[in-house]
This record gives C-alpha cells, sequence and structure tokens, in this order.
C-alpha cells in the first residue's frame, strides 16, 4: 500500500492542472462566445496568415 | 427617449413608467460619457448565424477605413469594433450593403453583459467542485469496494481535505440565498439545501475522526455541482434575456436638438424642459411633448393611435412624444418633458393593468412552497423516531442528514432551468426574446390572442399596390420625385420603383402637407395630395393614394394599402386550428380593419378602441375566465399588453410597448408566434415531467434513507442518475416540435 503515498499525490496533482487550466480559460474569456467559436474553425480567412493582433 | 426605462431596471415591468426612469439614466449617460472609451462600437446583428456570417462581417468591418479590428461575438450576435473617430452611422451602411442588418447598441447597458461577472463567477465554482467531485469519487470508490480501518480512514480524510474548502466556496451561492430567505422569514429552496450541505459535512467530519463507516463528503459536493448547474443555466437564460433587453433600448438614441439663442445643440431627452425650443428633422420622432411655432408637415401618429393615414400638422398644432415628423422641418416649443409628458400619462393606466393582473406563481415557485417544509419535517421526524427508539444521537443524526441529502432537489432545482434554457434557446432561434422568466409558462396557459392591427398584423407601412398603372416612360420621374421625400408613401413607392434609375430632376422642392414639386426637361412635374394637384378627390377612404402630375397631362392615381406582416396569415390559421380564440382590436377606422380581418379570417374585430377600451377588453376577458395573450406594438396597446396573461411586441414597436410585454420578437416575421405557443405547452409538459421524474426517485429513495439503509454509494447513484434524466428530458424540447 506504500505505492499510495506517490499514486495519491499524483492525482491530487493532474486534478489541480486541469482545475488550473480551467480557470485560466475562464480568466482569458474563453467562454465568452461558445457558438461563435465553433463556427470559426470553419472559415479559411486566416489560414496563411494568422491574425496580427 | 423612454427606452432608456428597460436599461434602467432589468427588472420585468419595472419599467412602466418609462419617462420617470429617463432622469436618472439622463445623468448616468452623461456621467459615462468620459469614461468610455470612445473607440469601441458595439453593433447588434440580428441575422448573424454563421461562419460566413462572421467571416463576412469582419472582413467587411476591417477593409473599412479607420476600423482597426472588429470581432464578431455569435452566442450574442453583436460585434464589436474598435474604430477611433468613426460612429455607428459610418458602419451600419457598411454591414446594409453587405446585406445584414445592424443597430447601434448602448454600450453602458451592454457593460453588464459583455463582462458577465456573476455567469463567469458560477463557472468558476462549477469548475472547482467538479474537480473536487472527481478526486473524491476516485477515493470514494476505493472506500464502496472495500477499503478498511486506515487505509478507509487515510481516503475520509483526504476527501474532507479537498470536500471542505469546496463546499465552503462552491456553497456560496447557496448559503447566501438562504441566509437571505431566513432573514425574510421563508422557507425557500436553498434552505433545506444550505442545511444538507452543512449537515452532511459536519457528520462526515464527526464519523471520520471516529473512523466511522459511512462519510458523505462526495455527497456534499456532487450535491453543490448539480445544484450550481442549475443555478448556472438559470442565470445563463436571466443574462440572455436581460441582454436582450438591452439590445432593445440601443434602437433608438434618445437625443433632441435644441435651439439655444438661435444655435443647435444635441442634448439629451432628459435634459429638455418645457419652454424650450426643440428642432425636428423630417424622418425624425418627436422627442417631448409640445405645440409647434414653425414649419408645416404631416405626421405619423400610427404608434401612439394606431391611424395609417398620417395628419397634417401646422403651428398651433399640439404634438406627443413618440410622433414621427415626416415631410418638413419643424420647430416646436416643449410643454411637457419627463415625468409630465404624454408618455407618462399612460403610466397610470399601465399600472393599475399590472396590479390587476397580479402576481404570477410559476410551477417551481409552487413546487418549493410545498417540498421545502415537507422535506425539513420528513428529516426532523427521521431524527426523532430514530433518536426515540434508538437512543443513539450518532446514528439518529446520521439518518436524518442521509434523508436530507436523498431528498435534497438535485434534480428538482434543474428541472426548471434546464427546460427553460433549452425552450428559450430555441424561441431565440426563431426570433423571440423572452424578457420575463414566468413568460414561458403563462403562455403555456393562454386561449384566447389579441391582436392589434397596425404595427403587428400588418407592417405599418404602406405599399404600391399596382406598379403597373405607372407608364413606363414615367418611371424615373416617379422614382425621382419619390425619392426627395420621407413621407411614407413616398418611401413605398421609391420601393416599389427600387429598379429604375431615377430620373434627373431640377429644383425639386418638398411641399410640407402637400407633396414634391420639380422640373424634368423643362416640364414641372408634381407628386402628392389630391387637393394640391386638383386632381378629382375620390372618397373612398378605404385607400390611400396620392397622385403624380406630369405637365399637360391628367393626374395619375397612385394606390396603396398597408401591407401585412409576412407570416401573419399563416399563425393566424395555425392559432385557429389549434382551437385559440383570436380577436382583432385596432385603433384605425373601420374599413382597413374589416378588411383586413377578412384576408386573415378573423372573425372577431374592433374598429377605432382607444388605449383605455384596449385594456378594458383584455380584463373582461380576464374575468371571463379566458387567458389573453396580447400582441401589439403601440402606445395605445401598453395599457393592454401590461394587463394581458401573456403579451408579445414586435421590435419595431415603440419603447413603451416592449418594457410593458414580456416577449419581443425580433425579426419582421409573425409566425413564431403560433410557433412559441406550442413551445412553451410542450416546455410546461416538460417541467412538468421532470417534477414528476425526481418526485419518483425520492419516492425510492427517501424508504431507503427513513430505514437507515441509505449508504453513501446509493445518495450519490440516486442524485446523478435523477439529475442526469431531467436534463436529458428537458433536452428533448430541442428537438422537433410536435
Amino acid at each position: 500500500m506504500e505505492i499510495l503515498t506517490i499514486l495519491i499525490p499524483v492525482s491530487l496533482g493532474l486534478g489541480a492542472a486541469g482545475l488550473l487550466a480551467f480557470i485560466w480559460a475562464l480568466k482569458d474569456r474563453q467562454f465568452e462566445d461558445p457558438k461563435g467559436d465553433g463556427q470559426r474553425i470553419l472559415s479559411d480567412r486566416w489560414d496563411d496568415h494568422p491574425p496580427q493582433n | 427617449m423612454a427606452d432608456l426605462s428597460a436599461a434602467q431596471g432589468y427588472q420585468p415591468r419595472l419599467g412602466a413608467c418609462p419617462a420617470c426612469d429617463a432622469v436618472p439614466l439622463a445623468q448616468r449617460l452623461a456621467e459615462r460619457a468620459e469614461a468610455l472609451r470612445p473607440a469601441q462600437l458595439i453593433l447588434s446583428l440580428p441575422a448573424a448565424h454563421c461562419a460566413i456570417c462572421i467571416t463576412d462581417v469582419e472582413r467587411a468591418l476591417t477593409d473599412h477605413l479607420g476600423v482597426r479590428s472588429a470581432r464578431v461575438n455569435l452566442t450574442l450576435r453583436r460585434v464589436t469594433v474598435d474604430a477611433p473617430g468613426l460612429t455607428a452611422e459610418d458602419l451600419v451602411p457598411v454591414l446594409a450593403r453587405i446585406g445584414y442588418e445592424a443597430h447601434e447598441l448602448d454600450p453602458e447597458a451592454l457593460a453588464a453583459t459583455t463582462a458577465d461577472r456573476a455567469g463567469r463567477d458560477l463557472l468558476m465554482r462549477i469548475g472547482v467542485s467538479g474537480f473536487a467531485m472527481m478526486n473524491i469519487m476516485i477515493l470514494s470508490v476505493a472506500v464502496w469496494s472495500g477499503a478498511e480501518a486506515a487505509t478507509r480512514d487515510l481516503f475520509h480524510w483526504i476527501s474532507g481535505a479537498i470536500a471542505l474548502p469546496t463546499v465552503a466556496f462552491a456553497g456560496q451561492p447557496f448559503f447566501a440565498s438562504a441566509w437571505r430567505s431566513l432573514k425574510a422569514r421563508r422557507l425557500g429552496m436553498d434552505v433545506p439545501i444550505s442545511l444538507a450541505l452543512i449537515l452532511a459535512s459536519a457528520i462526515s467530519v464527526f464519523e471520520t475522526a471516529h473512523s466511522g463507516h459511512h462519510a458523505y463528503f462526495d455527497a456534499a459536493v456532487m450535491l453543490s455541482f448539480f445544484l450550481l448547474i442549475g443555478r448556472y443555466l438559470d442565470h445563463r437564460t436571466r443574462a440572455i434575456a436581460r441582454s436582450a433587453a438591452a439590445e432593445l433600448t440601443a434602437l433608438e438614441v434618445p437625443r433632441a436638438t435644441r435651439l439655444l439663442d438661435g444655435a443647435e445643440e444635441v442634448v439629451a431627452v432628459a435634459a429638455l424642459h418645457p419652454g424650450d425650443l426643440i428642432r425636428v428633422r423630417p424622418g425624425g420622432r418627436i422627442p417631448a411633448d409640445g405645440e409647434i411655432i414653425e414649419g408645416t408637415s404631416e405626421i405619423d401618429r400610427a404608434l401612439l393611435t394606431g391611424e395609417t393615414l398620417p395628419v397634417t400638422a401646422a403651428p398651433g398644432f399640439l404634438l406627443s412624444a413618440g410622433e414621427v415628423n415626416l415631410t418638413g422641418p419643424l420647430t416646436l416649443r416643449v410643454t411637457a418633458a419627463g415625468p409630465d409628458s404624454s408618455l407618462a400619462r399612460l403610466t397610470a393606466l399601465v399600472e393599475a393593468a399590472e396590479n390587476a393582473r397580479g402576481r404570477y406563481t410559476s410551477l417551481a415557485e409552487r413546487a418549493a412552497r410545498g417540498y421545502s417544509p415537507a422535506v425539513h419535517l420528513l428529516a426532523f421526524s427521521s431524527f426523532v423516531g430514530w433518536f426515540w427508539m434508538s437512543g443513539d444521537l450518532r446514528l439518529a443524526v446520521n439518518i436524518a442528514a442521509a434523508v436530507l441529502i436523498i431528498t435534497c432537489p438535485c434534480a428538482l432545482g434543474l428541472a426548471v432551468p434546464a427546460v427553460a434554457t433549452s425552450a428559450s434557446g430555441r424561441l431565440f432561434r426563431r426570433g423571440l426574446l423572452i424578457k420575463d422568466g414566468t413568460a414561458l409558462e403563462r403562455l403555456a396557459e393562454v386561449d384566447t390572442v389579441v391582436f392589434d392591427k397596425t404595427g403587428t398584423l400588418t407592417m405599418g407601412q404602406p405599399r404600391l399596390l399596382d406598379p403597373s398603372v405607372i407608364p413606363p416612360g414615367h418611371g424615373p420621374v416617379a422614382r425621382a420625385l419619390a425619392d426627395a421625400s420621407s413621407h411614407p408613401l413616398s418611401r413605398a413607392l421609391a420601393e416599389a420603383l427600387a429598379d429604375i434609375p431615377p430620373a434627373q430632376l431640377e429644383d425639386v422642392v418638398e411641399h410640407p402637407g402637400k407633396g414634391v414639386s420639380a422640373r424634368w426637361h423643362g416640364r414641372s412635374v408634381q407628386l402628392g395630395r389630391a387637393e394640391w394637384l386638383d386632381a378629382p378627390e375620390v372618397a373612398d377612404g378605404d385607400t390611400l393614394s396620392s397622385w403624380l402630375r406630369i405637365a399637360g397631362k391628367a393626374p395619375l392615381r397612385l394606390d396603396f394599402a398597408d401591407r401585412q406582416r409576412p407570416g401573419a396569415a399563416e399563425c393566424i390559421a395555425r392559432l385557429q386550428a389549434d382551437g385559440r380564440r383570436v380577436i382583432l382590436l385596432s385603433g384605425d377606422r373601420p374599413a382597413p380593419v374589416a378588411a383586413l380581418a377578412r384576408q386573415l379570417g378573423i372573425t372577431e374585430w374592433h374598429a377605432g378602441v382607444s388605449p383605455a377600451e384596449k385594456a378594458d377588453h383584455v380584463a373582461r376577458l380576464s374575468e371571463q375566465g379566458e387567458r389573453v395573450l396580447m400582441v401589439g406594438d403601440g402606445l395605445n396597446d401598453t395599457a393592454a399588453l401590461a394587463r394581458a396573461h401573456a403579451s408579445i411586441s414586435p421590435a419595431s414597436a415603440l419603447d413603451a410597448a416592449r418594457v410593458a410585454s414580456d416577449m419581443v420578437l425580433t425579426g419582421q416575421d409573425l409566425g413564431p408566434v403560433a410557433e412559441a405557443l406550442q413551445i412553451a405547452r410542450q416546455a410546461t409538459r416538460r417541467i412538468r415531467e421532470n417534477f414528476a421524474i425526481s418526485f419518483g426517485y425520492n419516492v425510492v429513495a427517501v424508504p431507503i434513507a427513513l430505514v437507515g439503509l441509505a449508504t453513501p454509494l446509493i445518495a450519490a447513484l440516486a442524485m446523478s442518475i435523477s439529475s442526469i434524466t431531467v436534463t436529458l428530458n428537458a433536452l428533448r424540447l430541442s428537438g422537433k416540435v410536435r
């Protein structure tokens, strides 16, 4: 059962990493326009040259 | 103008007195003028719906000189433009050219929705409790599958270390709301939720400290996770409704041109005082009640009275705010502004109507009213019963906590918001915005639909009946003359002749109240009223007509009629097919009302109805036990809209009417009204089904908890399965109607 001392911190750490990623995405306003983001990948406007700003 | 009222308070129906709200708002307008970044413009794009729309709009805007960047938000259907020095008036035509309708939005009114802080706050709590739930579940699975002694205690301790801060953080919305309702001496839905969260956490800590078998940390976290999702959906539906209301406020810009010592200055409408001189250009809306002191023109009062025919106005004539000046520039002396204006006169009527309607109790409120006491009673009696039978305090508290957790309204908390979200999303796609939370339920009960005529069943815009009466050679002249005026008949003529290139005219003069005259190849040409052109007057009163005279020829009569709103006929047919009573109430003259009723197959109609009579009529119907849906757009409909059981107004309606109604049609088509009734009925049925489902789970699970057999595993299963079934049931609504 000593393996638990490694596995539990690892699982908690992975979960925490996911949570941090979610919080970052939230603060970065990536949930402002879910519908538009889904449609935007269909546009080829920026395929060759990414937008400058 | 009065559309400020909707921005003022989003509480439905608060804006009963639009003009009263305008004053403080105007002060805010002035304050924020400096604070706002002038470069940011926000336009609403009601027609945007796909990837191509995004690309088109962004490309057209960024290609426009002076635009630094443009970004479309498809979820909210609006575009934010960074264009220093440009105004919305520069950009709206750019979008119109590529076929997108756009309206300027009031950035202040939108501040609440763009930085939707409450929404992100809830999302954050959902994320945190979701994370905690996953990790605790991993540990709980180990405990359920037989971890023992020290291992179990260790797992419980770790779960507790994750769960306690999570519950403290994620549960705040519930604790806050429970505290508020307790202070108000009520038992809301949040009281048993908070009690369950606190009791479950406390008992679990106690059990863990005493190496007990069962800890409910997973249940506590799961509870907050599911309930937060319900809360978030609820919040989103409200936020969308709110932003819809905010968009509508921005359709008209509340400014007036004031004359001060001969100089013109643009001021907020709320800054006007009686005695001020204001100038109103042709095509402009009258900003305040006043008396004409200079100029003649024609006035469109359709929104106030429902009349289609413009009225001639000359000095001495009294105008009311909300009327539209058509042909000549006018100078008015303001007689009443703000709370004294004619808008405010309607207030008493609207308020009285609202009081008469009373407050509607939603299904969720009715459910909560019965539910909360029952849950508390059940938990308390199980505690007393077990303590009395076994004398074991620890066991009794454990069972009471289990009862609270099992009965906790995960599914109930999701039952209504999940349905409301999918129903309002569906209606939104059809072009119907819901402003009021209970509107959907009230709409489902409707059995009588009352329509207004002008502006609702018709577009309120005349159309040339037969373009072929104009000889081909005269088309260009007629078009050019029509272009010179903003009179509705001229605009209709210009529209009918849109394919014909206008002729070159000289000396174009608009004679207010009469028509337009010009010279064409040295001949005098005129377009205007019969008496002005010495044409034989035709007194049939049924049609609107205008005359075209080219020197040396007999005047040519052009007949116009108000056009039906698209989808009106289908909508009425469908409502009648569904067995609903359809009534037409109009302030217009009997002849056109009868004609329209005949065309649409409406047998019950009344013409020449005053605003108060409309409200009375609706009230009488309600007294007879009918549930009335009022569909109207004018100031004369406002009181009736407020009095009716549910109400819808088109986006072209006057702001006061939009404020008074529960739902707003964003498109021109009237078709969604009939569909909305059906969706509403379906949604209400789903809500009831959802209540039945969650009640069913409780019937199965509560006895298990009462006899003390509920383990954390059973609690987790009951909670998640019922929540998922309820959500899936709600989602069925997004599919097909019927």
